[in-house]
């Protein structure tokens, strides 16, 4: 798919939202290790093809079930940078008030039904929010992204069963970036084809090159489109890889460091850049006039998180139930 | 008219899927067994399948759609066969259903009602005889309502459903074939505990299938010449501390009855408030009767040795009361 002829405004936009994440996620790990941020981070660095090649695939009436390695399908969806890093800072202005943390961004604005930090724990809600619009003939997507480490959990089983006995509109988008933490897909699974496992379920597939952020639109779009015009769930495998290691606590001693090279020079903003560059999209002048920009947004939502408020410790049993609800 | 428990039920969901389209119930055998309890019969010809829907044996994945249909719009009732098999579905009720209003910033709240049969006594043995009401009245962000008569099978339902929280009932398997009168006034709310028998001398608090034991002790310990009040919990999570400590400021003595074990058990929760909050008022301490700390056994001798019985809580009260 990389021949296809390219909108510059378009090329330009996916460009952008890689490097937002990148530049977001280069900034936390640095805030991080400042004590900005704590609890889990896990970043995205590597992976930001599939999050911006499939998000921008979706209708904006679209539902998002994320994971805990979130920070880049919610910064597409259109949460802003600011309630982001307000969130991992902890902060009042946090687009879940600070509860969540890194692991739990939410959205209700844009239909984004958070990061969840249990490894499959987001499918079943993805499906059942598919069922609410099937039952309600609302003409909707629900997108569910998780890892191949989900697909060895019970719930990844029992969901694609389910959502595909009763066709229910859910694209199912596995985000393989090969580990399960520190676990290889070849070390935990005894079919390491993701397509054949959710191909049982009678389920349509296809498999991407998740390093080409074009391939993955275009895969997505067309996998979307399917489950839009009523034909049930897809599943998407989305093959990609993590340059970090699993969180700030993860030395990455279960990779050679040869095969961390080799992905590397794979790197979806340097392939997609590089071959801007080739057709004449962008210079070098362009992307780091870019690149500023985006540098800009960066220092702007670190220096809100900054600014922003601690919510008064008296509200700390707020919105454990509904302040409506019967007492 | 005397109407039975299961029928209580019945017509609380019929209501329910008959006056409002986002309602709809899903489970093991709701459909076209009819409910493995029977408690949803006739509902497949009634409101067909699209409403009514067979579940495979997926606990876990349909308890999760139970918690995305709600965020979607509807009102999900999702039966669980059986609390045994409820242990299955834990994650997505307390890492999902319990949590997501909480740490979302309250911007999503899941109205869902997951009803499950609870409790021993039909020599079901080890893995279908448990009460594990406890473990979910632990849980912060969920309601746990435990139904022990006629009128709270008839009326719990409709303001579990309004409630824009999940909610959890407990229907002991047990209390199904109880029958009773239906009042006119079986409307109810779901945050407060009653008082089925009023007493001065020792109040015996209970909820869900030790409730009739319970009345029956109460009746025994009249003839024994002891005034005893009762107390029905309905409501395990949040628990109702002002009616309970109400009773007991007035009797001076406290029986709980709880058929969980007693180990971590709901009894262990309400006698440690009791302690908390009316602890110079008490003439004795407050008793127990719970299950042995034992996995329930077959033989219909052990398990009725296992269980509270209405001999144990008689003997507890007079206990408390200092005559045996």
């Amino acid at each position: 798919m990389n021949e296809v002829s390219l909108d510059r405004e378009f090329a330009l936009s996916l460009l952008t939202d890689m490097l937002r994440i990148r530049r977001m996620e280069e900034k936390s790990a640095e805030l991080y290790g400042a004590g900005k941020i704590r609890g889990f981070l896990h970043l995205y660095i590597g992976e930001e093809a599939c999050a911006v090649g499939v998000l921008h695939a979706m209708a904006e009436e679209d539902n998002i079930v994320a994971t805990y390695r979130e920070h880049g399908h919610a910064l597409v969806r259109g949460i802003s940078m600011k309630a982001i890093m307000a969130e991992m800072f902890g902060k009042k202005e946090g687009c879940s008030g600070g509860r969540g943390g890194s692991m739990h961004l939410f959205d209700a604005k844009s239909r984004f039904y958070g990061g969840n930090a249990i490894v499959g724990g987001g499918l079943p809600l993805a499906m059942g929010l598919g069922l609410a619009d099937k039952l309600q003939n609302i003409s909707r997507v629900t997108i569910c992204f998780f890892g191949e480490g989900a697909m060895a959990e019970g719930v990844f089983h029992e969901t694609m069963n389910l959502a595909a006995l009763w066709r229910l509109p859910v694209l199912f988008c596995c985000e393989n970036n090969l580990y399960a933490m520190g676990t290889a897909l070849s070390r935990s699974e005894s079919q390491t084809d993701l397509c054949a496992k959710a191909a049982a379920f009678n389920v349509p597939t296809l498999s991407v090159d998740g390093m080409d952020v074009t391939a993955v639109y275009e895969t997505a779009k067309l996998a979307a489109e399917q489950v839009r015009s009523g034909h049930g769930p897809y599943f998407l495998e989305v093959r990609t890889y993590r340059f970090r290691a699993h969180s700030m606590f993860d030395p990455d001693l279960y990779r050679d460091k040869t095969e961390i090279e080799d992905w590397k020079k794979r790197g979806p903003i340097h392939s997609f850049s590089q071959r801007l560059k080739a057709q004449g999209m962008l210079n070098e002048e362009g992307f780091l006039a870019l690149d500023a920009r985006v540098g800009e947004e960066v220092s702007a939502a670190v220096d809100y998180a900054e600014a922003g408020s601690w919510e008064p410790v008296e509200d700390l049993l707020q919105d454990v139930v509904s302040p409506e609800a019967n007492p | 008219m005397k109407i039975s428990y299961r029928e209580a039920m019945r017509e609380a969901m019929r209501e329910a899927l008959a006056t409002d389209p986002r309602v709809f119930l899903m489970g093991e055998d709701v459909g076209r067994y009819g409910g493995s309890y029977a408690v949803s019969k006739g509902f497949l010809e009634e409101f067909g399948p699209e409403r009514i829907r067979d579940t495979p044996l997926s606990e876990l994945a349909f308890v999760g759609a139970g918690i995305g249909a709600a965020l979607g719009g509807m009102r999900p009732i999702v039966e669980v066969m059986t609390v045994n098999f409820s242990l299955l579905a834990l994650d997505q009720i307390v890492n999902s259903a319990a949590a997501l209003r909480h740490m979302s910033g309250g911007q999503f709240s899941v109205p869902l009602v997951i009803r499950m049969t609870t409790g021993a006594g039909r020599q079901l043995a080890a893995q279908h005889s448990h009460s594990l009401e406890n473990w979910y009245a632990h849980v912060p962000g969920i309601r746990v309502l435990a139904p022990a008569t006629i009128a709270d099978a008839r009326g719990m339902l409709a303001p579990a459903l309004a409630d824009p929280d999940p909610v959890i009932i407990f229907e002991h398997a047990q209390l199904y074939n109880m029958e009773d009168e239906l009042r006119n006034d079986w409307q109810c709310d779901i945050g407060t505990a009653r008082v089925r028998r009023e007493g001065s001398q020792v109040s015996l608090i209970t909820y869900g299938g030790s409730l009739p034991k319970t009345m029956q002790a109460a009746t025994e310990l009249a003839e024994a010449g002891i005034s005893a009040e009762v107390v029905d919990l309905r409501v395990l999570r949040p628990l109702d501390s002002e009616t309970i400590i109400a009773s007991v400021q007035k009797t001076r003595r406290a029986v709980v009855v709880d058929e969980g074990w007693r180990s971590g058990s709901l009894a262990a929760e309400i006698s440690a408030r009791i302690m908390e909050q009316a602890f110079y008022e008490l003439d004795a301490p407050v008793e127990r009767v719970c299950s042995e700390e034992v996995p329930i056994p077959y033989a219909k001798h052990l398990e009725e040795a296992a269980l509270p019985q209405v001999f144990k809580i008689v003997s507890a009260a007079k206990a408390v009361m200092g005559k045996s």
